[in-house]
């Protein structure tokens, strides 16, 4: 991307793209970072939308309560506040040892008077980091240092964000290190015109915000796809045999095991790990389970494949064990030929263009960012054994001859309840993330999930876990129900997780959504189906429940419903 | 590399920076004579002619150019100068 191309982008047609409204309040010049963020959210299939405060003028803005940015209504707002000016304060304030504590607060005050106005979510860009150019290296001794106090303010940034869901940091001060201040800064720009970013970094620093972005927007890559030979170690196991291929200190091992650290604290962190290789099963497996030095093991691949079929169609038979978009997937493999293929066959899928040496593969992947997200749960953790059992229960489905005995078999429980405070970040991911079982894709954040969990007056809220004997899918279903009036239900937000598709999920969720209406004495649940790229399997979804539309709306009547039959019993 | 070498190859980064195939520079030719050159693409055309030529302007320079005959003076001392 340069300059060029997005100055193309921002010519092109962005209708039928997904819209995205962000704000930009900063105290140097943006209108560079403004047009590269929505040129490259062109390429990402967003209509990024933005408005910017005017130059170095954050306060006025924001109290003014008439001010354009409240009537905007923007779902993201970026605050960025220049290292320049930011040291120019540090200096106005005689040097303070408080002054990261007095930074701190004006963040949160400017959030604060935002939030009573509209609600965003505040993407804080932080501060970059140097040598500091009074003490030197002494500065580290030294609290009352520019030096120390900036480390001190991205601290106290982070520790922030961690405790506040509407709040996120722009990590500049990575994006910083990993390019080199000498290509990040032109000091003619800023001098100039007050932008403080080089043109190149500006792009670099709005790919970034764009990933964020997307990542907010259910964007984000769930699984990594991995070629052995010459990707996950060096040399060709097939070959040369499980002393000869190189990984730990053999040959240019360390990279390898540079990358499989990577890969591993991927699979940690929740990422799906499969390999696609061509060579013989046997051959392929034997590194994982006996080579001393493979940080990786079986237990760590969710999905194996290796044969001599194309890589394209494994590809595709991992996307339907897992069941994701084929647009989550990224594979990795060090020869440009199968690289070349898979992107021709599955475009959607990111298959990185890896550099020459394979010392160089993981800087490049880093520089790359691909596994942006914006949540973390317990959950993610587990979510390798997750498909593992998935793997072990279609292994069992085969061996029964009717779907129902099968089903059966699994002795199906699910727990049912409101969201509460264990709850609400897994469905808020869960708002964000889902594509396909998801009616009405309506994106929440936690704070909406919080405020919907507490406003009993107008919703009830559900969240569904299922377990079975091959282990526990966690929560994989939400319901928000709206409580219109006094008759009627309207189905705000029903999302289920694809990995519990066929096992009669659905027919148990609206069982207990029914009960609570009988209860609670409601007449008639509404549902309604809001079609996007990827919801297309839920299109029958009200009419095979037994829905009947009317007014582009489902209804169905709660006195003469029949209990669904399904093979799960409620917790 | 003369001086009317430079214009031409300034033209062609012109051309295809902003997008429009009717520029045509002179060395007296201004910001205000084409429509597209405001003080935004002014750091893109800049930059790219920078990446073109291998040079580095200095912060006085790049405010100072009076017309586009200007740059390609500077232009040519520092090709000349390495």
């Amino acid at each position: 991307m340069d300059f060029k191309q997005i100055k193309a982008n921002l010519k092109k047609d962005f209708t039928g793209l997904k819209k995205v409204k962000v704000a930009i309040l900063a105290d140097s010049s943006t209108q560079y970072l403004a047009q590269a963020i929505r040129g490259i959210g062109y390429e990402k299939k967003l209509d990024i939308e933005i408005w910017e405060a005017e130059y170095d003028a954050i306060d006025l803005t924001i109290s003014d309560i008439s001010s354009e940015l409240y009537a905007f209504k923007p779902d993201f707002t970026f605050l960025f506040l220049s290292s320049s000016k930011l040291q120019k304060k540090f200096y106005k304030s005689g040097y303070s040892s408080d002054f990261s504590g007095d930074i701190l607060e004006y963040y949160k005050k400017v959030t604060e008077v935002m939030s009573s106005h509209i609600k965003t979510n505040y993407l804080i860009v932080n501060f970059p980091d140097k040598l500091d150019s009074v003490f030197g290296h002494y500065a580290g001794k030294v609290n009352s240092s520019f030096s120390y106090q900036v480390k001190k303010i991205n601290i106290s940034l982070m520790d922030w964000a961690q405790n506040n869901a509407a709040v996120s940091i722009i990590d500049l001060c990575g994006l910083q290190a990993m390019y080199g201040n000498a290509f990040v800064t032109d000091t003619r720009l800023y001098i100039s015109s007050d932008a403080i970013f080089s043109l190149d970094f500006t792009i670099k620093l709005a790919e970034n915000c764009v990933q964020v972005l997307e990542a907010f927007t259910g964007g984000s890559k769930k699984c990594l796809i991995l070629d052995l030979d010459n990707t996950l170690w060096g040399g060709i196991i097939g070959d040369d045999g499980l002393e000869n291929i190189q990984i730990g200190d053999l040959g240019i091992g360390k990279a390898f095991t540079e990358i499989q650290l990577w890969a591993k604290a991927l699979k940690d962190r929740g990422i799906i790990l499969a390999v696609c290789s061509k060579n013989d099963e046997i051959n392929a497996k034997e590194p994982f389970d006996k080579h001393p030095d493979m940080v990786l093991h079986s237990d760590d691949i969710a999905i194996f494949i290796a044969n001599w079929s194309n890589k394209h169609d494994n590809i595709k038979y991992i996307q339907s064990v897992l069941n994701i978009g084929l647009d989550s997937m990224v594979f990795i493999d060090d020869n440009p030929f199968e690289r070349n293929m898979v992107r021709q066959f599955l475009p959607e899928v990111l298959v990185p263009e890896l550099p020459e040496d394979p010392a160089d593969y993981l800087p490049y992947l880093n520089s790359l960012n691909i596994f942006e997200t914006n949540a973390y749960t317990e959950e993610d953790k587990d979510r390798t054994q997750l498909y593992k059992a998935e793997a072990l229960r279609n292994d069992a489905s085969r061996s029964y001859t009717s779907e129902v005995d099968f089903l059966k078999s699994l002795d199906m429980i699910s727990e049912v309840k409101p969201f509460d405070a264990f709850t609400i970040p897994r469905v808020a991911q869960l708002t964000q993330r889902s594509n396909q079982f998801n009616l009405r894709t309506i994106r929440y954040t936690e704070e909406d999930v919080k405020r919907i969990a507490t406003d009993n007056n107008k919703y009830h809220t559900f969240s569904f876990t299922l377990a079975d004997k091959y282990g526990n899918h966690g929560l994989i279903g939400v319901i928000i129900l709206e409580k219109k009036d006094k008759e009627a239900l309207f189905v705000d937000t029903w999302i289920m997780s694809c990995r519990v598709l066929k096992r009669t999920m659905e027919q148990f969720m609206l069982n207990e959504i029914v009960q609570y209406a009988t209860r609670h004495k409601f007449k008639q649940i509404e549902g309604e189906y809001i079609e996007t790229r990827k919801n297309g399997m839920v299109r029958e979804h009200y009419k095979n429940l037994g829905f009947t539309a009317k007014d582009n709306k489902w209804i169905l009547s709660i006195d003469n419903y029949d209990t669904k039959t399904c093979y799960i019993t409620n917790a | 590399m003369n001086s009317n070498e430079i214009l031409s190859e300034c033209n062609k980064i012109f051309i295809d920076q902003l997008d429009n195939d009717a520029i045509v520079l002179k060395r007296e030719t201004t910001a205000n004579d084409v429509e597209e050159w405001d003080s935004l693409t002014h750091i893109q055309l800049v930059v790219a002619v920078e990446k073109h030529f291998k040079v580095r302007f200095t912060t006085a320079e790049i405010q100072g150019f009076k017309n586009v005959g200007e740059m390609c003076d500077t232009i040519e001392k520092k090709v000349v100068a390495k």
